[in-house]
């Protein structure tokens, strides 16, 4: 299989080829622009209003250097030209959440996410979400370089309202909101541990779902069909894993445990699957012959 | 090619991003072959000056005490009261040795008036003076302040900006302070940590700026509400409003803020005034915390006109707390220096360096931060920076403290302030939703900066090397010759900690001009007063400020360092009545005494 189409690092994206339902196909727009175009809305509403970001120049290196990093890497690898929508969001993803004084780790984050999808993979399937990968990877190596503490919204609550709107809205036509909604509900049931663990408020527990951060992560990083399992119900159990060791993260004072999280259960749940599935095919010619 | 070999490659490839931050890390780490425990004389081989911690040799001996505010802020009380050490450098009675005025900000604790006895030690005469007794929690308590001739009878006046009532006191001759607050018609309730006296209209009286930093309806010692914190971490408008007060001449001061166009509720950590374009009218830069900065333009001393985003100093927000202009390039214009927070692997805001487009001027004027490319980026917790030529090569360098809660060395609490603050602003603007410190610190514990200005665009930090290795949580830095030499010494304000004084010692060959300037028909503290001086092809500016810095004010008198065997062409000085003044081949290694002539 082309991982031009199986490596597209949102729900939206890799659903549509095998999924275009009836009404997708006299809704005549290529679905495979709808995250492109939503995150492309969320960073000139963000930038129009707040100036959200480190600077537009940077956002812009991520960008073309995810553009150009897929574009040669998939041309060397597979022979042909890919489709782009995938690194355009790995790219404006890098671009929005790393923050950074300097350029270059925008340049390389981006390289770094692209790459990943190409070199860690199994059974034709990359096993974690690039930009995640890739904005993990930043975190670990360069702590003196790059952060991503984002607080691009401006803490209020009508950006907020519109982004989940919009955005419970298209991952709902993909078929993906049951993703967000079982994370969503695991987040704020585990904020309820804490806070009962660690005697902090509620509210200070449930804040950092209400910021920027999370609506990026929770609408294209946990929804990426590629490096999620394939059953809706593992969906669900996976993103509440994720909500789980993000839990224990947060116990232990990690900044960052969301992305850690998806980080360490994303790859694990994949490698499941596989190993499954692959059982599965083994028994089945099994079972054919008893 | 090969499928196989292509994905070894590729793999190659991937490996070799992974490891390029470690390579930068590596190629960008400067190695001081010196170490820190190297003799004072080997370091001034080196580098041209060595500092020593004399403080408590030379008589200061001042801890600084934070206040207690109202109960409902114990739980995170460290942070809210994080302020209040400063540091103003002032000779108050004209006895040509530079004095020291130290806040502090414990309900019921003394400021401190440190005389320069001229000997080479200070004596505390606050109380006797009568600027001692000031922080109490029913009028509040000290966060800086700043001296100026408001009267321009010569001898320098004292306001002092609080959390609470701000005070205004007339200089006696030198003999002591009178308050005249109430007659000067100041504000009766502001949480400032920021004022600067300017004369923003020429008319030869020093005006007064104050910028507020919390809103000025909270009495912090009495909440009605616990929603006092900013209502967001990088977007913040709900702060204290600023003044901008006229100077009337008569002892009274009028309220022009709305009339000249400033409107701003951001929250002011510092403020700088200079001519940034050449017009003899001082502009304004404001370093903003959870916020943008802000330039007022200052359009003939009738309107202020908010430009920070089309200069573009206003664009990025970030935690913005101290304010310093200097001509770090010796091209005549000014730089401004801002800091910002910067703590590994959570928050890099970098710190700000300002520097004027080649390209831009006057009404075209644009800015670029060239922070990182010239080596003054990172700093911790960023408080105060100054600019000086501490080792009289010709070049301005940066002393830079920081530090912001040094508690508990084993916890801290970035995990749960970074939780709050990207929450919703119901949540960060109400402190009843943020997590409790319980003893851990934030940022604490920091090394200082003192970087070094090799003329070529580049500064390094030689802190260590040179003396400065304390790890208080500084605050408030002030440069002046304090003993007449030639020399710039430095004294920092501490929070929770002692002042300290690094007195300076620099190489014998490099040479230094000073020039100590009275104004005539202008504000008679000359504030506002340009020196441009022309030496060996070089060319720097410098300007008397009302006010430098965070919770600082360097001394009046103006400091060039010259290098090695300087030729001095000539001084122009442009005073702020505008008229100019130019001295040819001025003498080297003395301090000029001028007088604006009438």
């Amino acid at each position: 299989m082309n991982p031009q189409h199986s490596d597209l690092n949102t729900s939206i994206l890799s659903e549509t080829t095998s999924a275009m339902s009836a009404r997708a196909r006299w809704f005549k727009f290529d679905q495979r622009y709808l995250a492109p175009l939503f995150i492309t809305c969320i960073l000139i509403a963000g930038q129009l209003s707040f100036g959200f970001l480190e600077s537009l120049s940077r956002t812009v290196l991520a960008i073309m250097t995810a553009l150009v990093v897929e574009l040669v890497v998939a041309r060397l690898y597979w022979g042909q030209w890919p489709h782009l929508a995938s690194a355009y969001v790995s790219g404006i993803s890098v671009g929005i959440l790393i923050r950074s004084p300097a350029f270059w780790p925008y340049a390389l984050c981006s390289a770094i996410s692209i790459t990943s999808k190409y070199v860690l993979r199994t059974k034709d399937r990359h096993l974690w979400n690039p930009s995640n990968f890739g904005i993990c990877v930043m975190l670990l190596v360069a702590p003196g370089t790059v952060a991503s503490l984002s607080i691009q919204w401006g803490n209020y609550l009508l950006p907020m309202i519109v982004i989940w709107f919009l955005g419970s809205i298209i991952i709902w036509q993909f078929k993906r909101f049951h993703i967000c909604a079982t994370y969503v509900l695991s987040f704020v049931l585990f904020a309820l541990v804490r806070s009962w663990i660690t005697g902090h408020p509620f509210l200070a527990e449930v804040a950092p779902i209400t910021g920027p951060m999370y609506q990026l992560f929770i609408f294209f990083m946990i929804t990426d069909p590629k490096t999620t399992v394939q059953s809706k119900r593992g969906q669900c159990v996976v993103v509440f894993l994720v909500a789980l060791v993000e839990m224990l993260l947060r116990l232990n004072e990690s900044v960052y445990a969301p992305f850690y999280a998806l980080f360490l259960v994303g790859p694990a749940a994949n490698l499941v699957e596989i190993w499954w599935c692959s059982r599965q095919s083994a028994l089945a010619p099994a079972a054919k012959l008893t | 090619m090969n499928r196989r070999i292509l994905g070894v490659l590729l793999c190659i490839f991937f490996l070799a991003l992974i490891a390029t931050p470690l390579v930068i890390k590596r190629l960008s780490e400067r190695h001081e072959p010196i170490g820190a425990a190297t003799p004072c004389d080997t370091v001034i081989a080196r580098h041209g000056f060595c500092f020593q911690e004399v403080a408590k040799a030379v008589g200061l001996d001042f801890t600084h005490q934070a206040p207690s505010l109202d109960p409902q802020l114990n739980h995170i009380m460290p942070e809210v009261a994080a302020m209040g050490a400063a540091v103003s450098i002032v000779d108050f009675d004209r006895d040509g040795w530079q004095d020291i005025y130290v806040t502090n900000s414990g309900e019921g604790s003394q400021n401190r008036l440190y005389r320069n006895l001229g000997d080479g030690a200070f004596q505390d005469v606050a109380a006797a003076m009568g600027v001692a007794d000031v922080n109490q929690d029913n009028t509040g308590v000290s966060m800086g302040a700043v001296w100026g001739d408001y009267d321009n009878d010569g001898y320098e006046d004292l306001f002092l900006y609080k959390w609470g009532r701000p005070e205004l006191f007339r200089n006696d001759q030198g003999r002591g302070f009178m308050r005249v607050t109430e007659h000067a018609g100041l504000p009766p309730w502001i949480n400032a940590n920021t004022a600067i006296w300017l004369d923003y209209n020429r008319d030869g009286l020093l005006d007064l700026f104050i910028g507020g930093y919390y809103a000025e309806h909270l009495n912090l010692w009495k909440l009605t509400t616990t929603k006092v914190m900013p209502e967001s971490f990088e977007y913040a408008q709900n702060g204290g409003r600023k003044y901008m007060l006229r100077n009337l001449g008569d002892g009274k001061f009028e309220d022009v803020t709305e009339q000249l166009g400033i409107h701003s509720r951001r929250w002011t950590l510092a403020v700088v005034a200079a001519d940034l374009r050449g017009t003899g009218y001082p502009d304004l830069f404001l370093s903003n915390d959870y916020g943008v900065s802000e330039l007022y333009i200052n359009e003939g001393g009738t309107y202020f006109k908010e430009v920070g985003k089309q200069t573009g100093v206003g664009f990025a927000p970030k935690s913005g707390m101290n304010a310093a202009v200097g001509d770090i390039l010796n091209q005549g214009q000014f730089t401004i220096y801002e800091t910002n927070i910067s703590e590994e692997g959570i928050l890099l805001q970098g710190n700000n360096l300002w520097v004027p487009s080649v390209s831009s001027a006057g009404d075209q004027l644009k800015y670029e931060n060239l922070a990182r490319a010239m080596g003054v980026e990172l700093g911790g917790w960023s408080f105060c920076a100054q600019f000086g030529d501490l080792n009289n090569d010709g070049y301005l360098d940066l002393y830079l403290t920081n530090g912001f809660i040094s508690a508990d060395r084993e916890r801290n609490y970035w995990y749960d302030f970074s939780k709050v603050a990207g929450g919703n602003s119901a949540i960060i603007s109400d402190v009843k939703h943020w997590p409790s410190m319980e003893g851990r610190s934030l940022s604490g514990y920091q090394q200082k900066r003192v970087w070094l200005n090799d003329g070529a665009g580049q500064f390094f930090d030689v802190a260590q090397v040179v003396g400065v290795t304390d790890t208080y949580d500084g605050r408030a830095v002030a440069l002046a010759d304090l003993w007449n030499r030639g020399v710039l010494d430095v004294v920092v304000a501490n929070q929770k900690g002692p002042l300290l004084l690094y007195k300076n010692t620099v190489v014998s060959d490099h040479q230094w001009i000073a020039f100590a300037l009275e104004g005539n028909s202008s504000n008679r503290s000359a504030i506002g007063t340009q020196v441009r001086l022309f030496w060996n092809g070089l060319e720097q500016v410098q300007e008397v400020s009302g006010g430098s810095g965070f919770g600082a004010q360097n001394q009046r008198r103006l400091h060039f360092g010259l290098g090695k065997q300087p030729h001095i062409e000539k001084a122009v000085i442009r005073w702020p009545s505008g008229q100019i003044q130019t001295l040819t081949a001025p003498q080297i290694g003395i301090v000029h005494q001028l007088k604006e002539p009438a």
